[in-house]
């Protein structure tokens, strides 16, 4: 016997909008069994990871949470939103980890470099440079995509390691901070470097998280409501309809990888200039890849990507937060992740195929209908 | 079956009403940047902290939280902040790279003690500091090393260029120059400290390349596998690896954090906490050697001679002569080097067959 997914004719509406809760459901009912099977009380188990981190909203003693969720959502949403451009105009930019690494190091070179240079332009400097190098590093990948038809899921991801090791070596080397007793890492930025706090009084979430939603929302409006949107995501559905229509995919390549390249550079600024202060060469945790993750939670559609980039984040706080409070290990904090995500995943692929067994009696006489997914 | 299913629900009723019963004097946590089942560096401060809780009468008198993986960027403050907020009464950070989130965290909260493994900043009175001379180790290793070795070469697989890796290095060359002067030692830069598919790659290499002794400054415990799969002989790392490798394993440096725990951890229940900096030893319990184990009596002879002088002072590892791997000198004859000079190091001794990644 085989199973195959069958694409579904046409899907249902209601069950697209109910789907993530539909998942929702499911994880909490497997949660609470694995829960149950560790000797955790599932209730309690659930509260802490899911409504703990949250209490915040109407708890005013435990607000510095729902900071957190912005400082860990921020980075995830910045990059996923630019990875959308990508996605949907068929450009698998994978290196979005190497895009933030690039934009942090072009973004600290005015701390670095300039220690002394205290002036109120030295943040918006370091944010456009931020920018300037998450793009120009995508540039490479679109570059010789569109030059020699290279397959830039390769050349993208390649690169991811590239910025890595030089990353590390600036600060093991040339930028290394003379009194950091041999220890990678550069000096502290100034105070003219550090991005500014949203509500210092409450927590350290910085602004950072402005510039995530600020980017959702332009995307959004870029991609639903102006020609540009329309060329990117035909030309990702049908580069054949595209040409007809007279765009050109090599300057959509361009776009979507220095678009998303630039946002990718911006939440690595963000984050070096923000909650970490300085560069070392730990700031790389794989933002770039859970952020593809986020971007497909989000179904591609920057306001969607918001909220995934807000639930991915609750996850790792509501990990932490039951790990704490009731004494689950790391191990079932991450399986229990990976269950959202299987399910939201499932849920949204049984919506658009039905499951098919070939070779089952039963089934037979459906089959024939439509093609194989 | 009827009595687990009691024990289970005793289990998860205690576990619904733990908030409310337990009145532990102090809570104690402790967060790791890897898994406690690493077997290396991790496993061993979850032991030590273990140990701490039952040396100080179990559960009703120490309440232990630990978080383990924690990367050592943005989310290590949030983290701590946590931590700080669910009522920890002193909070180990053990790894180099939490630094900063400590100090930020401990100001906000001058009532909580923080101690940093490792670190060196000490920014508000609440923050301590502590580290081992595992380098003492090295030396009584290396000694082995020469003893044992027919190539005359060693096999060095290293995490990454920080002094204390670096002390490491040249601490077990010095401690196999001792025995025999035209030693070598062969380095690879794993660059990683828990990556046993890599620890495996660079054991691998070295051997491809002539080594017959492995030893490790990373955390697991592939390299002592390899090792025993090839058929020579290794060194643990952090703690005793003996069961990964019965035929392979020469010793192995333990960090033993236990009796530190214990004592940190009392002097917050006596109300006598202090801050201090700890540099603590084979004197101090702090390092430990593992059973010497597949080697000669005599080499064992040496190996033990060589740990009760570092024990008693009588013998420091980094006593001059010694030269720098460019043939300077460092240190002259009969001059000991200075902790903050060894603290900072960032340059090999002569004989090492490696480049040192600046």
């Amino acid at each position: 016997m085989r199973i195959e997914l069958v694409r579904r004719p046409q899907h249902s509406a209601l069950f697209s909008a109910l789907s993530p809760f539909i998942a929702l459901g499911l994880t909490l009912v497997a949660g609470a069994i694995m829960f149950s099977v560790l000797g955790k009380n599932p209730v309690e188990a659930l509260y802490y990871y899911f409504i703990d981190p949250l209490t915040g909203i109407w708890d005013p003693s435990n607000r510095w949470q729902l900071h957190e969720l912005a400082i860990k959502a921020a980075p995830l949403i910045l990059i996923a939103v630019g990875l959308s451009v990508c996605y949907l105009s068929n450009n698998w930019n994978i290196g979005a980890e190497g895009q933030f690494i690039a934009g942090a190091i072009v973004g600290s070179f005015i701390p670095v470099v300039f220690p002394g240079f205290h002036s109120w332009i030295v943040l918006p400097l370091m944010l456009i440079l931020g920018m300037a190098g998450g793009a120009a590093y995508a540039a490479i990948p679109a570059f010789f995509k569109v030059r020699f038809n290279t397959n830039e899921i390769l050349t993208s991801l390649m690169l991811v390691y590239v910025a890595q090791l030089f990353n590390d070596w600036l600060v093991r080397g040339i930028w290394r901070n003379p009194e950091g007793m041999s220890f990678p890492g550069t000096i502290r930025f100034s105070e003219w470097a550090i991005l500014p706090q949203i509500w210092p009084d409450s927590g350290r979430a910085h602004w950072g998280f402005v510039f995530a939603l600020v980017a959702a929302v332009v995307v959004w409006f870029m991609l639903s409501k102006t020609l540009k949107g329309f060329e990117v995501k035909v030309l990702g559905q049908s580069p054949r309809a595209g040409r007809f229509a007279g765009f050109s995919s090599g300057k959509v390549v361009f776009f979507a990888f220095l678009l998303s390249g630039a946002l990718a550079g911006l939440a690595g600024i963000s984050e070096v200039a923000g909650p970490i202060e300085h560069l070392n060469e730990k700031i790389s945790i794989g933002y770039g890849f859970t952020a593809i993750i986020v971007a497909f939670l989000g179904r591609l559609n920057p306001l969607g990507i918001v909220a995934a980039g807000i639930i991915l984040a609750l996850t790792y706080l509501g990990g932490e937060s039951a790990q704490i409070a009731i004494g689950v290990s790391d191990k079932a904090v991450r399986a229990f992740q990976g269950m959202l995500l299987f399910f939201v995943l499932a849920c949204d692929t049984l919506i658009h195929y039905r499951i098919r067994f070939v070779g089952a009696p039963a089934m037979k006489a459906e089959s024939g209908k439509a093609g194989t997914a | 079956m009827k009595t687990r299913f009691l024990t289970l629900a005793a289990a998860a009723a205690a576990l619904a009403f733990g908030t409310i019963a337990a009145e532990a004097k102090v809570k104690a946590c402790f967060i790791y940047v890897g898994p406690i089942g690493d077997f290396g560096w991790s496993y061993q401060h979850h032991q030590g902290a273990l140990e701490a809780q039952k040396a100080l009468g179990g559960e009703e008198q120490v309440e232990l939280a630990y978080l383990e993986s924690v990367p050592e960027g943005a989310d290590a403050e949030r983290a701590l902040e946590r931590f700080a907020r669910s009522g920890c009464n002193i909070i180990f950070t053990t790894s180099f790279g939490y630094m900063d989130a400590t100090n930020a965290v401990a100001k906000k909260f001058p009532d909580v003690k923080f101690e940093h493994a490792t670190g060196f900043k000490r920014e508000s009175p609440n923050v301590s500091t502590y580290n081992s001379k595992f380098h003492e180790g090295r030396y009584v290793q290396g000694i082995i090393a020469a003893k044992m070795s027919k190539a005359g070469v060693a096999g060095y697989i290293a995490s990454f260029p920080i002094p204390e890796v670096v002390m490491g290095i040249n601490s077990f060359l010095l401690g196999a120059q001792s025995v025999n002067p035209d030693f070598k030692v062969k380095v690879v830069w794993a660059n990683t400290w828990f990556d046993p598919g890599k620890e495996a790659d660079a054991a691998k290499a070295l051997i491809d390349q002539g080594v017959d002794i492995i030893t490790q400054h990373t955390d697991s415990t592939a390299p002592m596998q390899v090792a025993s799969e090839r058929g020579i002989k290794a060194f643990g790392q952090a703690s005793d690896m003996i069961k990964f490798g019965p035929e392979t394993q020469l010793t192995s440096i333990v960090d033993d954090w236990g009796p530190y725990y214990t004592k940190r951890i009392k002097a917050v229940a006596d109300g006598n906490w202090e801050q201090i900096d700890v540099w603590g030893g084979m004197k101090d319990g702090h390092v430990v050697m593992a059973p010497y184990t597949n080697m000669p009596d005599d080499v064992k002879a040496a190996a033990e001679a060589a740990q009760a002088k570092i024990t008693s002072g009588e013998l420091n590892p980094f006593t001059g002569p010694i030269n720098k791997q460019d043939g300077t000198e460092w240190l002259k004859a009969g001059e000991v080097a200075q902790d903050g000079v060894l603290l900072g190091l960032n340059f090999y001794v002569a004989g090492v067959d490696d480049k040192l990644p600046q």
